[in-house]
């Protein structure tokens, strides 16, 4: 292209652009009721700051469950509706101008996304657990977020019985990244999707109400390094964009194939350039497994699982984990396909050290928190082999394994809510010794969630990670498996460790206490157990409807 | 003047931005190095966009810059309130989770 006519995209002075007549915009087609689940997530988080702005504070809290609540079943209600529409079938297609694609795995990822975060909101919601203070009830959230811990003003706000509500719109607003996160059709929505969850759990992070001084340095420890990655996300972006000359998926698929040939040789430089190629795929790989919490991107995993307000915690590691592999899927597969025997190998070497790290450095853990951070990243590393499988099994495996983990993950956080001392929440693993003994069903409940991380028969565990590991062994991937089952014996180890603490060793007397919650943390705690054991006794079902949807639409 | 160099310099400022939030101690200064990065990319975005001659990438920069005004919102809200609690900013005395 001249440099005049480059020129003239936008000056329209000379040449032979002004003479032409000038075209008329056209309207962008955006099919709303396909983006029906993202629209009325993000709607309902507005809603939500407005309640904030108008409603009383005695009624917030109660405006803002509700919302909420109706928001993610009407969304999940949306999803299905599209399902059972088949949009995730037959109707699977590329809508809001190539930026959004419909399709199985996204219809699959958002319909679960959905639910583990209802069940994460009841959590949220619960306001049981914590004494009382001042004759009021409390949640895991501080009672005002800017007031320095330990200072009057904070005292005051504690005594006016101030709650922090916004969390419920910010968890809203962090869905509705993540319902697009996993169907994004480009890059520059990928980028933007990615910030819209991450932003929201920044601050969620920063306002637990117990151990604030731990809660806020969680929550710049994962603003810097997730800053860090968007970042480099960002750059690979930009340099895919120069390859490629388009942020599209199938733009950039067709390019990597080489089924565009070269047009331009002004281009020479850039276009197809495979440095670029390979740079920037790289910084786009290392954002996204950041995100899914991957070794070497892992260190910051555990500081911010144990710093965080416990119900964010089970709602980000269940939920972000879905959300970030579902666009790992969509980049390895749609993208980079054409690319796959350069990213093999880096992404074996990824799932090995992930496996590996994660399961070893958990049995050094004495914090029950921190310990199932290590547990994330090792199943991090399990779905990995899935993702590597590159065959339509690969897919639906990882799109089942992503289903049964994150139930297990927002049921076992919301009983760690429940073990509690003096200081809030006991999650140090000693002052756990003979919890069997004095609460058997937590305890029971526990060992249950324990079991399905460790991949136990009978427990949806065990059917996720042979789903995984049989695609991974059918797609050439023998050694990863041999890996993984070692990794899993290791990770075994330290789940029965801590089985065989609550049980067979003798209660403190000053242990810990169990509070008795709400509904609310119960039924998460319920709809987890019922997961966990049916996707464990009858999974047929369940693995069906994942094949079904295991196929991306390019 | 050929485009390339701005590529050059783009990464180059990418590179000293990732480079300042490795070496850095204060929060503050660590945001800013990220920052600085992210405005390496809209340079490597507006190069790329006059090269191929599309303005994706020039709406693409727009994007970045509101999205990087978000997080400045965020972040400072977060580092400030640390601040505030600890009397320091620096990412070295944030340690109470050590091993």
């Amino acid at each position: 292209m001249s440099a005049t006519a480059v020129h003239s995209l936008w000056t329209m002075a000379g040449g032979v652009t002004s003479a032409a007549p000038v075209e008329k915009f056209k309207a962008p087609v955006i099919e709303y009721t396909q983006l029906a689940p993202v629209l009325i997530v993000i709607g309902v988080a507005v809603v939500g700051v407005l309640v904030e702005a108008f409603v009383p504070r005695r009624a917030r809290y109660y405006t803002q469950v509700f919302l909420t609540v109706v928001a993610l079943a009407a969304a999940f209600a949306a999803v299905v509706g599209l399902a059972a529409g088949g949009y995730g079938t037959t109707k699977a297609h590329i809508a809001a101008m190539g930026a959004i694609a419909i399709d199985g795995p996204t219809l699959f990822l958002q319909g679960t996304i959905l639910l583990t975060s209802m069940v994460a909101v009841f959590t949220f919601a619960e306001r049981r657990l914590d004494p009382a203070s001042h004759g009021k009830h409390v949640d895991s959230f501080a009672a005002q977020a800017a007031s320095v811990p330990g200072s009057d003003s904070e005292k005051a706000a504690v005594k006016a019985g101030f709650t922090t509500t916004e969390v419920f719109p910010l968890v809203l607003f962090s869905v509705a990244g993540m319902l697009v996160f996993p169907a994004a059709n480009d890059l520059l929505t990928l980028f933007v999707a990615l910030e819209v969850f991450s932003l929201p759990l920044y601050l969620l992070c920063a306002v637990a109400r117990r151990k604030r001084l731990m809660s806020q340095e969680a929550a710049v420890k994962y603003f810097l390094l997730g800053a860090f990655s968007s970042a480099f996300l960002l750059f690979g972006i930009a340099l895919l964009y120069g390859y490629a000359g388009s942020v599209s998926y199938a733009a950039i698929a067709n390019v990597v194939d080489g089924s565009v040939t070269q047009i331009d040789p002004a281009l020479a430089d850039t276009m197809g350039n495979d440095a670029l190629l390979l740079i920037g795929g790289a910084m786009v790989l290392t954002g996204l497994l950041f995100k899914v919490g991957a070794v070497p991107f892992h260190m910051w995993t555990p500081d911010v699982y144990q710093g965080a307000p416990t119900p964010v915690t089970g709602f980000m590691a269940a939920a972000t984990k879905v959300a970030a592999f579902g666009a790992l899927l969509r980049l390895l597969y749609v993208v980079l396909p054409g690319l796959a025997w350069d990213w093999r190998p880096v992404m074996w070497a990824v799932a090995i050290i992930t496996m590996l790290g994660g399961a070893i450095v958990a049995i050094t853990q004495t914090d029950i928190k921190r310990l199932l951070a290590y547990s994330s990243i090792a199943h991090a590393g399990f779905i990995l082999a899935g993702v590597i499988a590159t065959t339509p099994d690969g897919i639906s495996s990882v799109l089942f394994y992503l289903g049964a983990y994150s139930f297990v993950t927002v049921g076992a956080f919301a009983v760690v809510t429940l073990v509690r001392d003096a200081g809030g929440e006991a999650t140090h693993l000693s002052k756990w010794a003979g919890l069997g003994r004095r609460s058997p069903l937590v305890a029971a409940v526990f060992a249950v969630f324990l079991l399905a991380f460790a991949g136990i028969p009978l427990t949806s565990g065990f059917s996720g990670k042979f789903a995984v590991f049989k695609a991974a062994a059918d797609g050439g991937a023998g050694g990863l498996v041999v890996v993984g089952v070692i990794s899993s014996a290791i990770a075994a180890f330290f789940y029965i460790r801590v089985i065989v603490l609550m049980f067979f060793s003798e209660p403190k007397a000053d242990g810990p206490t169990v509070a008795v919650p709400s509904p609310l943390t119960m039924t998460t705690i319920a709809v987890g157990v019922a997961v966990t054991l049916v996707l464990g006794l009858a999974p047929q079902y369940f693995l069906d409807l994942a094949s079904q949807a295991g196929v991306f639409v390019r | 003047m050929n485009p390339v160099y701005y590529l050059y310099l783009a990464a180059l400022l990418f590179t000293i931005g990732a480079a300042g939030v490795l070496i850095r101690r204060n929060a503050i200064v660590v945001f800013m190095c990220v920052e600085l990065m992210l405005n390496a990319c809209n340079l490597a975005f507006v190069t790329f966009s006059r090269m191929h001659g599309n303005l994706d990438g020039q709406i693409i920069a727009f994007f970045t810059m509101v999205v990087a005004a978000a997080e400045v919102v965020v972040g400072l809200a977060i580092i400030v309130s640390v601040f505030r609690s600890r009397h320091s900013a620096s990412v070295d005395d944030a340690s109470l989770m050590k091993l």
